[in-house]
């Protein structure tokens, strides 16, 4: 495993970079190279470049990515080609020079949780570990299209979290004050501030009275689809081999290290190995015979029809919960509670259903009409204290990424950077120091942010 | 999802509160690792689990339930019997 120390900052490709252009050839030979035109040169995305594709039958555009066959050997493979298994080989080869690597993908790039989430990035937690993990997070979303070169349509709209009572607005006046501390934005919003800024909410409801709001602005929302495809073309273009349709089925050990995968596509040898497979983390984990503090339950989300605009931010309401956004199409996009029971099924049931909808009447009786379209489920990696793991496992070289409950998207850039400085230097980033496989077992730095119990079945 | 109690048939999700996986605890004397194992760590399966539900608005059986996690169908139920009292899930 070639190591270049501590992690760097480089800057991002640009159209004459002369060394992802020899990348770029090196691996496809004479085959022009996903991601680069007629002369081999690496594509890069513009204004200018859409306005002569425009005027040119849009002949131009390729591939985002080769399809690579797997080599027989890496220096490192990771398992799980979602959002946060293609930034994690995006920033080992950016941050850490490392290229010789592959991301092995049992579907299609992208084909999990990261294309099946709400796409709400924010950063308001307010636990010691969580704070300083998303408030890193929410950094790297900020400069993430440009250091990517793709429009991944970040949209810092603000998130917005309602109150009811006086007991959740001193809630939200704790957590607001955390994350000022963490050096975030935060802002506590009268009820006629609010009602000033989102009219349409149902402030005078019997029930659910809506006293104010925690206002974060730079929270908003991100594509889900082109956040990973973006880290997939960045990483393809540092010569990352992504290889799809290849199902690991075993981890090989020998004398407590590991050794390889053998995968649908045969035997590839690599001294590290990474899980990345939130979803499926215990099946993965299992084939190295290592049990994880983790059951999976579903998630569901919903779209609507789409609409003219009517929600200009995320909002979130407190008493029965909802979150929910407007995609650029115009469909809500909102989502509650898991579904509170073990399941591998990407569908919830209709009880979760009708308390989505209920909560969406509560908080803005006016989208009574529209239509839903859609609804799906994502599996959560549910872990006892509802925060995340990012740590080494008890085989050498083998490294775990998992258990991010149902926080996972907004995390995508900060959990592949800083788990890509875990593999790369062999100690935790800064930012992710907490994500602590063995908090369980010790019960040291516990990071219960519901403050339920650091139990399955709570959070 | 339907939930089948033993005593009053096939019932709406709705009426069933969830535990967990129906695991057998460790005696109190076993340890902090056989604890942390009971407490903390899941085989998870996608596929059948063994799981207590309760039947909280309905008969107020504690039920046993094999339930395949991946197409949610119901493969066995039975009530709890007196000796689960201890080893219920933590």
């Amino acid at each position: 495993m070639s190591v270049k120390g501590a992690q760097t900052q480089s800057a991002p490709l640009r159209s004459w970079d002369w060394k992802a252009w020899r990348i770029a050839v090196r691996l496809n030979g004479t085959i022009r190279p996903a991601g680069t035109d007629a002369l081999g040169v690496v594509m890069r995305f513009s204004g200018w470049r859409v306005l002569r594709e425009g005027l040119s039958g849009n002949r131009g555009w390729g591939p985002h990515w080769r399809d690579p066959d797997p080599k027989a050997e890496y220096d490192a493979v990771i398992i799980g080609g979602g959002g946060h298994g293609l930034a994690t080989a995006y920033y080992l080869a950016k941050d850490h020079g490392m290229t010789n690597i592959a991301v092995l993908e049992r579907g299609y790039l992208g084909g999990g949780n990261v294309g099946r989430n709400t796409t709400i990035v924010r950063a308001n937690y307010y636990l010691p570990g969580n704070s300083e993990f998303y408030s890193h997070s929410l950094k790297l979303w900020e400069g993430l299209e440009q250091d990517l070169n793709y429009n991944a349509m970040m949209s810092q709209r603000g998130i917005l979290n309602v109150f009811h009572n006086d007991a959740q607005r001193d809630a939200a006046v704790r957590r607001a004050n955390a994350i000022i501390n963490q050096g975030d934005d935060a802002e506590i919003l009268t009820r006629a501030q609010l009602r000033d800024m989102v009219p349409q909410l149902n402030y005078d409801g019997n029930r659910f009275p809506i006293q104010g709001a925690l206002l974060q602005r730079r929270a908003g929302t991100a594509r889900h689809d082109a956040v990973a495809w973006g880290f997939a073309r960045a990483a393809d273009l540092r010569g990352v081999d992504l290889i799809q349709n290849c199902e690991v089925t075993g981890i090989r050990t020998e004398g407590g290290r590991v050794t390889g995968v053998e995968t649908g596509r045969g035997t590839i040898r690599a001294k590290t190995v990474a899980m990345a497979a939130a979803g499926r983390s215990s099946q993965v984990a299992a084939l190295a015979g290592l049990t994880l503090p983790i059951e999976s339950y579903v998630l569901q989300a919903f779209v609507t029809e789409g609409l003219k605009p009517i929600i200009d931010h995320v909002i979130t309401f407190a008493e029965g919960h909802l979150y929910i956004s407007q995609s650029d199409k115009g469909g809500l996009v909102f989502g509650s509670y898991l579904d509170l029971y073990a399941s591998y099924a990407a569908r919830g049931n209709l009880p979760m259903v009708e308390h989505t909808m209920e909560a969406c009447m509560a908080m803005m009786p006016a989208i009574g009409k529209a239509k839903l379209l859609r609804g799906w489920g994502g599996i959560m990696d549910m872990t006892p204290d509802g925060s995340p793991i990012i740590d080494r496992t008890p085989i050498e070289g083998l490294y775990l990424n998992a258990g991010w409950c149902y926080g996972g998207f907004k995390a995508t850039p900060a959990s592949g950077q800083c788990y890509a400085h875990l593999i790369a230097t062999g100690r935790p980033h800064d930012a992710a120091a907490g994500f602590r496989l063995d908090r369980f077992e010790t019960g040291r730095g516990l990071m219960d942010e519901e403050a339920t119990g650091a139990q399955h079945n709570l959070h | 999802m339907r939930i089948t109690c033993p005593l009053c048939g096939e019932r709406d999700r709705r009426e069933f509160t969830y535990r967990g996986a129906a695991l057998d605890a460790p005696a109190a004397d076993d340890g902090a690792e056989a604890w942390h194992s009971h407490v903390h760590l899941r085989q998870n399966p996608a596929g059948p689990l063994e799981e207590w539900w309760h039947h909280q608005q309905g008969c107020g059986s504690w039920i046993r339930v094999r339930r395949d996690t991946v197409s949610h169908v119901m493969l066995a139920s039975a009530l709890a019997k007196p000796e689960d009292a201890d080893g219920g899930s933590a």
